[in-house]
């Protein structure tokens, strides 16, 4: 009998704890779907009754938005691409092959994993500039792509592993090439891992600030995430239109949440063997 | 003939698989990093930005820094935040994982969907929500604790001051960081065996003492690593103290390392310093990370 009270008190908890840590996610959409009149009140509104999505059409109608997706999204799309890539043949190359050198490739990978951009945009930022690829999608793919590879290896190595290197033995057996083994047996079996490493990538470039920060330094060339900042800067000088930077807000914040639900259960299987970079 | 010709091909294989990937780290981080260390070894202000050459001043700017009061000020501050948040972001990440393990499925799910919904929000459009929810007049928060009897919160301003500008920052890593600490080590929690647990509470072992007996050691491994790695992210919040900073003041009372440096080379174009900074941060990450990594080889020779 007490251990049963015991387990409905602690359910009351995880239930209030729960709502005290989502309250700031469902704030962001409240507010979105929230008139300024309201919003401006001096007593929060905290169901959105009477909301409609003025909010979202004001945040689209900005021009500087859709310069802004465009930038985001070239950027994230050749990140991705090129980092599964490199990630998928580096990951072969360590988890299929002993060679001199496996060894250092692999702690330099892990070291290089852990460096944080806060730690090298400077250099960054005047090697770009040298090259005049400052507000550029070149130049910031090429920062990013180098950022998420190393962890990209780290994860896709443990899906090659997974594939027995006997089952393409076998099919090589069977008169298959060594490439035309792996094209057929091994690679199907990975897609589960490219598909987890490419959202993990997609989260990474799509929500980076700081490298974007310093390397698109032009208003014309920002990225969603730097848009973003702009309301709030806008705010230390005049009245901020909450609304409207929430309704932004949720707009950045959608595909990430539904991508990051799709990988949520690799990336925390992963977390022990090799953690996710936050 | 052919044996030997094999084994040229597998014997160079790897390596071409790796060109790609050693050569996009060599571009962004190998050259930079190679640039940073010459530079933090120059006098490299305002002057070479327009082209004069950068002389060599050996260890001059390490020395300046270690000289410069308002540098280790910055640094207590950094490790002081860090450690403040990692934990307390520890503490209940753990305590969260416990509650898991302790209840039905239902609040079990409804409390990891709400860690799932925060874990999952961009850190910009985090940040925007949690100064909105922070303003000074219309912020729910003030609005909230204003109703407590006794308490006054009303237009406090929370940006104001340098203790209450890092508590925000720091109630707002650790909402972010907790559901990566919750997750890691409800898995962990998932590993202890029942039969263990039970054959502990039938030989007379109390609650605290199984969990300090049995459960605490078997989720040791993980907890190490998780709080390393939160120190290591808290160490170099930068986004979450920029974007504060934009919504209060920019004086430097409100720095951490990374804002610092990154005034360092922007403000004040001194990228010599800058650097010398950015290689102290990155000496000490990598210092840190190395029982990490120690650990992750360990699995890979598994």
């Amino acid at each position: 009998m007490r251990a049963r009270t015991a387990r409905s008190l602690y359910g009351v908890i995880a239930i209030v704890v729960a709502i005290v840590w989502v309250f700031p996610v469902y704030w962001m959409v409240n507010s979105s779907l929230l008139p300024n009149v309201t919003l401006q009140s001096f007593v929060p509104t905290f169901v959105p009754f009477g909301g409609s999505f003025a909010n979202f059409q004001a945040a689209l109608a900005d021009g500087e938005f859709y310069t802004a997706l465009g930038m985001s999204v070239s950027i994230t799309l050749i990140a991705v691409f090129f980092c599964i890539i490199f990630a998928f043949l580096g990951a072969v190359a360590i988890s299929r092959f002993r060679f001199r050198g496996r060894k250092s490739f692999i702690i330099a990978v892990l070291v290089v994993q852990m460096l944080p951009a806060e730690g090298l945009f400077i250099a960054q930022y005047k090697m770009v500039a040298s090259v005049g690829l400052l507000d550029s999608v070149v130049g910031v793919s090429i920062i990013y792509i180098a950022a998420v590879v190393p962890f990209t290896i780290w994860m896709l190595r443990g899906f090659v592993a997974g594939v027995p290197a006997d089952l393409e033995e076998a099919a090589m057996v069977d008169g298959l090439s060594r490439f035309g083994a792996f094209m057929r047996i091994t690679f199907p079996l990975l897609a589960p891992g490219l598909v987890a490493s490419g959202v993990y990538a997609f989260l990474q470039a799509w929500n980076e600030f700081t490298v974007a920060l310093v390397l698109l330094p032009s208003e014309s060339a920002q990225t969603l995430p730097l848009w973003l900042r702009g309301f709030v800067q806008a705010s230390a000088t005049r009245a901020t239109d909450w609304g409207q930077v929430m309704a932004a807000s949720t707009l950045v914040a959608v595909p990430v949440i539904v991508f990051f639900l799709i990988v949520q259960g690799r990336l925390t299987s992963g977390l022990v063997s090799g953690a996710v970079k936050g | 003939m052919t044996a030997t010709v094999e084994r040229r091909r597998t014997n160079r294989a790897p390596y071409l698989l790796l060109i790609p990937a050693v050569g996009i780290l060599l571009v962004g981080m190998g050259y930079p990093l190679i640039w940073q260390v010459v530079t933090s070894l120059q006098e490299y202000g305002l002057k070479q930005q327009f082209g004069q050459p950068a002389p060599f001043v050996l260890l001059d700017n390490y020395i300046e820094l270690a000289t410069n009061p308002q540098f280790w000020t910055v640094v207590a501050k950094s490790i002081a935040f860090c450690l403040v948040t990692a934990v307390i972001t520890l503490a209940i990440g753990v305590l969260l994982a416990l509650l898991m393990n302790a209840v039905g499925k239902a609040p079990r799910i409804i409390l990891q969907v709400a860690l799932l919904l925060a874990w999952s929000m961009p850190v910009v459009a985090a940040m925007t929500v949690w100064i909105w929810l922070f303003d000074r007049r219309r912020g729910a928060v003030n609005y909230l604790l204003d109703m407590i009897p006794g308490v006054d919160m009303n237009r406090f301003n929370w940006l104001e001051t340098p203790t209450t500008f890092f508590i925000v920052a720091s109630v707002i890593v650790i909402w972010m960081s907790v559901p990566f600490v919750a997750f890691s080590s409800y898995a962990g929690l998932t590993q202890v065996s029942d039969e263990v647990l039970e054959a502990a509470a039938l030989d007379g072992a109390n609650g605290r003492q199984r969990f300090f007996g049995i459960i605490l050691p078997m989720i040791k491994p993980v907890i190490a690593i998780v709080f390393l790695l939160q120190i290591i992210w808290d160490l170099r919040v930068f986004t979450q103290i920029t974007m504060l900073q934009d919504a209060g003041s920019k004086s430097s009372e409100f720095d951490l390392l990374g804002t610092y440096i990154y005034k360092l080379g922007t403000k004040s174009q001194d990228f010599g310093m800058a650097s010398a900074v950015s290689i102290l941060v990155l000496a000490i990450t990598i210092l840190l990370s190395w029982f990490y990594i120690r650990s992750l080889l360990k699995e890979d020779e598994k």
